[in-house]
């Protein structure tokens, strides 16, 4: 194949404890570090390894959002992804948003495989690739944890809740990857310094002429109502009666 | 007045227990009146099983060849034929319904909302994001259709006693044939579901060797309980991922929940506080799985499962 899609998140780092803010209406995101969404990073890698054994031609990786959202492009790169491109916009998008300009960025790419992260660690929606193939009508193959081509096809094996399903897909399709799919390769500084060099075009959101979705509203971000902790005990007998005390035994 | 569409989840012989407690969350909607959809290719006992649950007040049952075993490509249009006749389309937050549900709103035009664990009003719901860390409210927008997943930890399934009856859906939709099924492997178990298990026991990285696992699974079976693990443990190789437990593993609510050797990531937590009683086993007393413990015991598993497995009797 010619061309691989890749979606990179800016995300708030996996290590990071949020926190509400006070006024409810969101995360405290001042101050904290931001990474690319950890399940990007390996759909990512294994858009390389694709290219790297040359079953695909060229990587490009995409993201939605603030300029900001340049660092985690520029990690893409330094990767190994060959271009970048930067929708812009300075609001949040919702997930059938996000797709719609996938939709369209296929189209001016010519892509024929878009692999995406299962889910995103913020919203934690796992919705953007399954849209995505529906407006394209393309298979999906999502939490993926093994993938190979075969020309015009792909097997998958995705993770699911029984044990692990594989699918047979006819290629243009989505691909979501899950965590077990490969490990992410580390960026070295010199591949930083030619990733500066590397092309990364921004394009306004507006000029794409997407349609926004209608909009589910959020009101209010609280706390978690937390689980008290409990009672320590010291051996196993103590282990025992506290079971049977609250007659689980 | 809300009509609210169930997608029943099932492995073609019996209904998965999720849907039970997606209908849970549907009747939740004030005055709703609740269908459940079974799609496959024959699918009477499951169709049965679905009437039988408490607060349905119809199923409907697809079958074609096609729709066994189930397939988001393929079920997706037939849903969405069937969404006119509803406010709201409803499936279970397992990997069935996470991989379902979105292409279903895609097709509608609707963004979907995913893991409902509360119902406020029949648009406004709450979900967790940031792995648990914060619950968001949300509001669908009033005039479209409301496409979500349940939560299903949150809900305690329907009860059994009902008699609904069954009505034979014909489906107008061209079905893609660009996805095929291949296989399904399964981790051959007679141990319960860990969906649906009353009782899990779950180990993480510090049982160190897949052979060692074997404690887990004496305890795990004087216990009639299911198998659960960290990231770290399936990571590691010592057990298969369909037994993780967690933000990108599975969400569960048993009554009991045994962590052995798991230092409780918030990833991992986020994965079981709704769990009845959660008991931890770990020899690092400042491990963060005493914080949300309500029976914590500080010591080292290798001495201290055994024991407790023959204590068990």
């Amino acid at each position: 194949m010619e061309k691989i899609l890749v979606g990179l998140k800016r995300v708030v780092d996996y290590n990071v404890r949020v926190q509400v803010k006070s006024d409810g209406s969101g995360v405290e995101t001042d101050g904290v570090k931001m990474s690319i969404n950890p399940f990007d990073e390996i759909a990512l890698e294994e858009a390389l390894r694709i290219r790297e054994r040359g079953d695909a031609n060229e990587v490009v990786v995409v993201s939605i959002g603030s300029s900001e959202s340049q660092q985690q492009l520029r990690t893409g790169l330094a990767m190994g992804a060959d271009r970048a491109i930067l929708v812009e916009t300075a609001s949040s998008t919702d997930a059938l948003t996000v797709a719609r300009v996938f939709r369209t960025i296929i189209d001016r790419e010519n892509a024929d495989l878009v692999i995406l992260g299962k889910q995103a660690i913020d919203d934690d929606n796992s919705q953007t690739g399954q849209m995505l193939a529906a407006l394209w009508g393309r298979p999906q193959a999502t939490f993926a944890s093994e993938l190979t081509f075969d020309g015009t096809t792909a097997k998958v094996t995705r993770e699911v809740d029984a044990g692990l399903e594989t699918l047979e897909i006819d290629l243009p399709a989505v691909i979501t990857v899950d965590l077990r799919l490969n490990e992410p390769r580390y960026v070295k500084l010199p591949d930083i310094m030619k990733a500066k060099k590397k092309p990364l075009d921004t394009i306004p959101l507006a000029d794409l002429g997407v349609d926004g979705a209608p909009e589910v509203k959020e009101t209010a971000y609280k706390p978690p109502e937390g689980r008290q902790r409990g009672i320590m005990v010291e051996d196993v007998a103590g282990l025992v009666a506290a079971l049977n005390d609250k007659g689980l035994l | 007045m809300s009509k609210v569409l169930v997608i029943a989840e099932h492995n073609g012989e019996s209904l998965n227990p999720s849907t039970a407690k997606s209908v849970s969350c549907a009747t939740q909607i004030d005055g709703a009146t609740v269908d459940v959809a079974v799609f496959g290719s024959s699918v009477a006992g499951v169709a049965q099983e679905a009437a039988e649950l408490n607060g349905v007040a119809r199923v409907l049952s697809v079958e074609r060849e096609e729709n066994d075993p189930a397939i988001a490509a393929i079920l997706a249009p037939q849903i969405v034929a069937l969404a006119g006749d509803y406010s709201h389309v409803f499936g279970p937050s397992t990997t069935f319904g996470k991989d379902l549900m979105p292409r279903v709103a895609a097709l509608l035009g609707v963004n979907q909302i995913s893991d409902i664990m509360s119902v406020e009003g029949s648009h406004s719901f709450k979900r967790p994001v940031y792995a648990g860390n914060a619950i968001v409210s949300v509001d669908a927008p009033a005039d479209s259709i409301v496409i979500a997943t349940v939560r299903t930890a949150s809900y305690q399934a329907a009860d059994r006693g009902n008699n609904a009856p069954i009505e034979a859906a014909s489906v107008d939709a061209e079905l893609p044939t660009h996805t095929r099924f291949v296989e399904l492997r399964t981790g051959s178990s007679d141990r319960p579901d860990l969906q649906a298990a009353a009782r899990v026991v779950s180990g993480g990285r510090a049982l160190a060797s897949e052979e060692n696992f074997e404690l887990i699974y004496k305890l795990a079976d004087k216990l009639g309980a299911a198998i659960g693990s960290s990231r770290a443990a399936v990571d590691a190789g010592y057990v298969p991922p369909e037994t993780q437990v967690g933000q990108t593993g599975q969400i569960i609510a048993p009554d009991l929940y045994i962590a052995i050797g798991i230092s409780g990531a918030i990833q991992h937590i986020t994965g079981i506080k709704d769990a009845g009683t959660i008991v931890a086993i770990n020899k690092d007393e400042e491990a963060p799985i005493f914080e949300v413990s309500d029976i914590g015991l500080v010591g080292d598993l290798f001495t201290v499962v055994p024991e407790l497995t023959d204590a068990l009797g």
